[in-house]
């Protein structure tokens, strides 16, 4: 039981609890917003006055470090690439895994659970430990200068994206073959006696019934996607085609011990992802937590 | 009956879903965005020179090359310690036409392997112009040329005059004034000798220099190259004269950057740095940047003298299988003549051209210095990582040295472990 | 939650309320068209999931018995036997410290991070004023990076310009703390900052888990006069037992798998050995120890694998049932 359905007498008795409950969440909260506030602010100091004065002052405040975090660390480039790589990735995990949900969920019940299991275990594998071999598959794949500059799949968006969608195919097809799973069966049923192919069937019929399960992954693939560090570091070589995430430790370089620019850059790079959170807080929470509300 | 929100219900928007009729054809995204068709004049350029003013001086030198030639040139800048981190796997990928990178044992180890190719031709027209020492930097063991080099940054301890003459310090020349020097800075509440190596490669610095001076410049090389062992004598001395040194250094240097290091002696809150050239980024033009000198590391052992020096030197290779081969040799050719270098070395501060016919009375006084030492040095060597194996220099020696600087006290374990792993590394 | 999809394990799901009777799921008058598509369907995804998953961590087994600097061709492969395990365990001296650190690395999470979130949840999981605003403060850290989160506690924790020393030195002339570069105490400076977005996330995870107790059952405790600490111990956590599973799992993923912060950091040295950064070193670095480097990532997948294949059963069973 709690308080709301309290009769008034008893709510008052748990009020100072309630003022403990409250002095303790705003202290950790306080606590918890910290770092990410101590970055902001420091991104709008200037250098010389945080250098002489000390990072524990008042003072100096600029918008300069946002227009060179901007420029020195040609982040439109790199955010140009965190594009590139990001949207095809999403969409096509998206497309991918919902076919396969949608075969294993109503189609194949022998191999359904060997399926899901080796769908699902794949994505939890450290990703070093397929470096090697992928890295060798990779350049040995030739493709046409016209779709990769670098003539291979290593080094090319492309062969970042079909790895984020290798690796992010397993955790999608789970959830949707479970949501798939769900649907009342006579809605294939009719669509069969209509006569619809197979493809008609999960295009028409199954697929926008999965709207709000694909709406809460496609947040939380944009967030993993973008926030990837290692397959770039990995499998790109090239400076410029480095999306944003990893061009990080470039920006380490570039930027020197200059720690206000360096804020500049990490709020800049972290203004994506913050933008997903406030914005579509409740897909990326439902996303994170789908398999306990559906069944 | 109960106050609980339900659970979270399934998100309704719809907005996110418009986007993926398209999905399939959305795949073909990344290849539109690298598509472009290659002009055949192209040569491709990839450079580990990502400081401001390095770019500059790339930029330049390469609009000087495209002046007098068909061949257009596409730069691909990516910064030195990620590129030193992929070049590996970036070699046996598709890698660009011509490839700027070090000489000495990291150009052979790739020569060997047939990663990058011959060079010789280019080299033709270049004869004389290096000095032997340069030409066998740049040589594989099969007798070809495999680099054009072009710079070097050679390595000094260096330090403020400014804060010298105010002080009345004198430079050192022998081990002895070198720690009395040290004491006194720190007796007038400086750091003596500013460290950062957080990066890790920073440290090999010190045990060079050490080694130079107290082994010379043949044992090092050799111990390098593996044909000594690690667990003896002479290696103990290296680290047991740096534990002496060690209270003298800024303290807690592996938490701390090398940029943050060199931060230190700009502000005049650290005395002394023995660091290459490219600690010059790191001061601001103008005042602070005239205000920078520098002395060759002091004697250790007057039979070995202090002449020996760290000069590593920089240039361009070629790729296995260039796509461009003709544009790329007249790039690397344009690179080693004496207009490009004088030309490069002129924009970036830390570049003091490889060829021995360079006009030097252009240079800052900081420069002209150097380059003295190094015309005058007994013997020139390139940098602990680039004079031996990198899986050695990285694998091993990286964590030891780091080990050494958080725990200096039981050196002979430590030689110990070097010396298991070198064999296992450099085979028996 | 170290790299995309760590997360993304999902909380067991619990059974579905009542026995639904069986639907025919074999299509009796497939034409051809129909046979391709389903093929296609489940044929592609599959792939892909063989080709550049299974198929390379099975390579990466085989790679770890040789020796070979992953240079040229494959006939320069040189069989070695277990002779790369024998050396890490022996003159391999990061290997050591890796191991323990990954293993502090799982203790600490599942102590603080994991406690602290389950306690937010159950402080949470009511009506409260500003109660969404706690949790998305709360949660904010996981949606940012771990490679950016190393950047912005840089900030915080860096020895001459930070934050930390700036504000010690107010109170006291004790020399200033190295807080990345001491090896003793590195590990537990970065996994505050790894905590700090862990927290989050595992608050989430039993939040959602919370919502999903029976409220009837909470009722019949709070009747029975049972007080909140006794309510929780004997009602709710018996419950959440699904949640704790995938807790448990997703916290040993996140800690093997734990990587991009020590990367940015110092490239995972010096007191931040993991396995991930030591792979990675020998792997992709100029050294290219490729058969030595392929060993360390068996130890890492041996270890997943275990793990893996407890919550993969688990779930599947939850799901089929």
């Amino acid at each position: 039981m709690t308080a709301t359905t309290l009769p008034a007498a008893r709510r008052r008795r748990i009020r100072p609890a309630r003022a403990a409950l409250h002095t303790f969440l705003v202290i950790t909260a306080l606590a918890w917003f910290f770092p990410v506030l101590w970055a902001v602010i420091n991104s709008f100091r200037d250098y010389d006055y945080t250098t002489v004065h000390g990072y524990l002052s008042l003072g100096g405040f600029t918008l300069d470090n946002y227009v060179n975090a901007w420029d020195q660390g040609r982040m439109p480039v790199y955010f140009l690439n965190s594009l590139v790589i990001t949207v095809p990735a999403v969409l096509l995990t998206l497309f991918l895994s919902s076919c396969a949900a949608f075969v294993l969920s109503n189609y194949s019940r022998r191999f359904n659970l060997v399926m899901l299991a080796v769908f699902l275990a794949a994505n939890l594998l450290p990703p070093q430990a397929l470096l090697v071999p992928l890295f060798r598959l990779y350049t040995s794949i030739r493709l046409p200068y016209w779709i990769s500059e670098s003539g291979s799949l290593y080094d090319s968006h492309m062969g970042i994206v079909l790895i984020h969608v290798a690796f992010q195919i397993g955790f999608c097809t789970f959830v949707l073959s479970n949501f798939m799973k769900a649907m009342p069966s006579s809605l294939l049923e009719a669509a069969r006696v209509d006569g619809a192919s197979v493809f008609q069937q999960y295009w028409k019929v199954v697929l926008p019934l999965c709207r709000p399960s694909l709406a809460a992954l496609a947040t939380l693939l944009v967030t993993w996607i973008y926030n990837d560090f290692f397959w770039a570091l990995a499998l790109l070589s090239s400076g410029d085609k480095m999306p944003i995430t990893t061009a990080l430790q470039n920006l380490q370089v570039s930027f020197f011990v200059d720690y206000n620019l360096l804020s500049a850059g990490s709020v800049i790079v972290a203004l994506p992802t913050l933008i997903v959170f406030f914005l579509l807080q409740r897909h990326f929470v439902a996303g994170l937590t789908l398999g306990a509300s559906k069944g | 009956m109960h106050p609980r929100p339900p659970a979270p219900r399934g998100p309704r928007r719809r907005t996110l879903l418009r986007g993926l009729a398209g999905a399939g054809t959305l795949a073909a995204l990344p290849a539109l965005a690298g598509c472009s068709t290659r002009d055949p004049n192209t040569v491709t350029l990839v450079s580990n020179r990502a400081n401001d003013a390095q770019r500059t001086a790339v930029r330049d030198s390469v609009d000087l090359f495209e002046a007098g030639s068909d061949h257009r040139v596409e730069i691909n800048t990516i910064d030195a310690t990620s590129f030193q981190e992929s070049i590996n796997n970036y070699l046996q990928g598709t890698p660009d036409d011509v490839i700027g990178w070090f000489a000495g044992y990291r150009t052979r180890f790739f020569a060997e392997r047939g990663l990058i190719s011959d060079v010789s031709a280019v080299w033709e027209g270049l004869e004389g112009a290096f000095t032997d020492q340069v030409r066998d930097l740049c040589t594989a063991p099969d007798g070809r040329q495999y680099m054009v080099p072009d710079s070097t940054a050679p390595w000094a301890v260096f330090h403020r005059r400014s804060l010298f003459e105010e002080n009345g310090y004198e430079v050192p020349a022998t081990r002895a004034e070198f720690v009395e020097l040290c004491e006194r800075m720190r007796r007038d509440g400086l750091e003596p000798l500013a460290s950062g190596v957080r990066e890790g490669w920073p440290a090999m610095g010190m045990f060079d220099h050490l080694n130079l001076r107290i082994n010379g410049p043949e044992y090092h090389l050799e111990l390098l190259d593996g044909a000594h062992s690690w667990d003896s004598p002479e290696v103990r001395s290296v680290f047991g004269a740096w534990a002496e040194l060690l209270p003298h250094h800024q303290p807690d240097p592996l938490g701390r950057g090398i940029n943050e290091a060199q931060t230190a002696l700009v502000r005049r809150e650290a005395g002394m740095m023995l660091c290459g050239m490219f600690l010059t980024h790191v001061f601001p033009e103008g005042e602070d940047l005239d205000d920078l000198d520098c002395f060759p590391f002091p004697e250790f052992d007057p039979e070995i003298g202090a002449d020996a020096m760290e000069a590593p030197v920089d240039g361009f290779m070629a790729s296995a299988a260039p796509r461009n081969p003709e544009g790329a040799h007249a790039l690397l050719a344009h690179f080693g003549t004496l207009e490009a270098e004088e030309l490069y070395t002129a924009v970036d501060p830390q570049a003091l051209p490889a060829r021995v016919d360079a006009d030097i009375s252009g240079l800052s006084p900081l420069k002209a210095k150097v380059k003295d030492m190094v015309d005058n040095a007994g013997a020139l060597t390139q940098y602990m990582d680039r004079d031996s194996r990198p899986d050695f220099a990285s694998i091993v020696m990286i964590p030891a040295l780091q080990r050494f600087l958080s725990r200096p006290d039981d050196i002979a374990d430590l030689t110990a472990t070097i010396q298991r792993q070198k064999l296992s590394i450099f085979g028996q | 939650m170290a790299s995309p999809g760590t997360a993304a394990a999902p909380p067991a799901a619990p059974p579905p309320p009542e026995p639904r009777p069986r639907r025919p799921r074999t299509a009796l008058r497939h034409d051809r068209a129909d046979r391709i598509s389903l093929a296609l369907m489940l044929g592609v995804p599959a792939l892909l999931v063989l080709g550049l998953v299974w198929i390379p961590a099975a390579v990466t087994v085989v790679l770890s018995f040789t020796r070979w600097d992953g240079i040229g061709g494959l006939d320069t492969i040189e069989w070695v036997g277990t002779q790369n395990y024998v050396d890490a365990a022996t003159i391999y001296p990061p290997f050591e410290p890796a191991l323990r650190n990954n293993l502090v690395w799982l203790l600490a999470l599942f102590t603080v991070p994991t406690l602290l979130g389950m306690f937010l949840a159950v402080l949470l999981d009511r009506e409260l004023r500003g109660g969404r605003i706690y949790q998305s403060v709360f949660y904010l850290p996981v949606v940012l990076s771990l490679a950016l989160i190393g950047f912005i506690w840089q900030l915080v924790y860096s020895s001459d310009q930070g934050l930390l020393n700036a504000f010690l030195a107010l109170f006291s002339n004790a020399p200033a703390v190295d807080w990345f570069g001491d090896p003793d105490i590195n590990l537990y400076a970065v996994l505050v900052a790894a905590g700090w977005r862990h927290t989050g996330y595992i608050m989430l995870l039993y939040l959602a888990g919370l919502k999903a107790v029976d409220p009837s059952l909470r009722e019949a405790a709070a009747i029975d006069g049972a007080g909140p600490v006794r309510t929780f111990t004997s009602v709710v956590f018996p419950a959440l037992l699904p949640i704790n599973l995938v807790v448990v799992v997703v916290t040993v993923i996140d800690g093997l798998r734990a990587f991009d912060i020590v990367w940015i950091i110092n490239r995972g040295r010096n007191g931040l050995e993991l396995i991930s950064a030591l792979v990675t070193s020998n792997v992709i670095g100029e050294a290219s120890r490729v058969g030595f480097g392929s060993a360390l990532a068996v130890v890492m997948l041996a270890i997943s694998l275990v793990f893996i294949t407890i919550y993969v059963s688990t779930v599947l069973r939850g799901a089929q049932r």
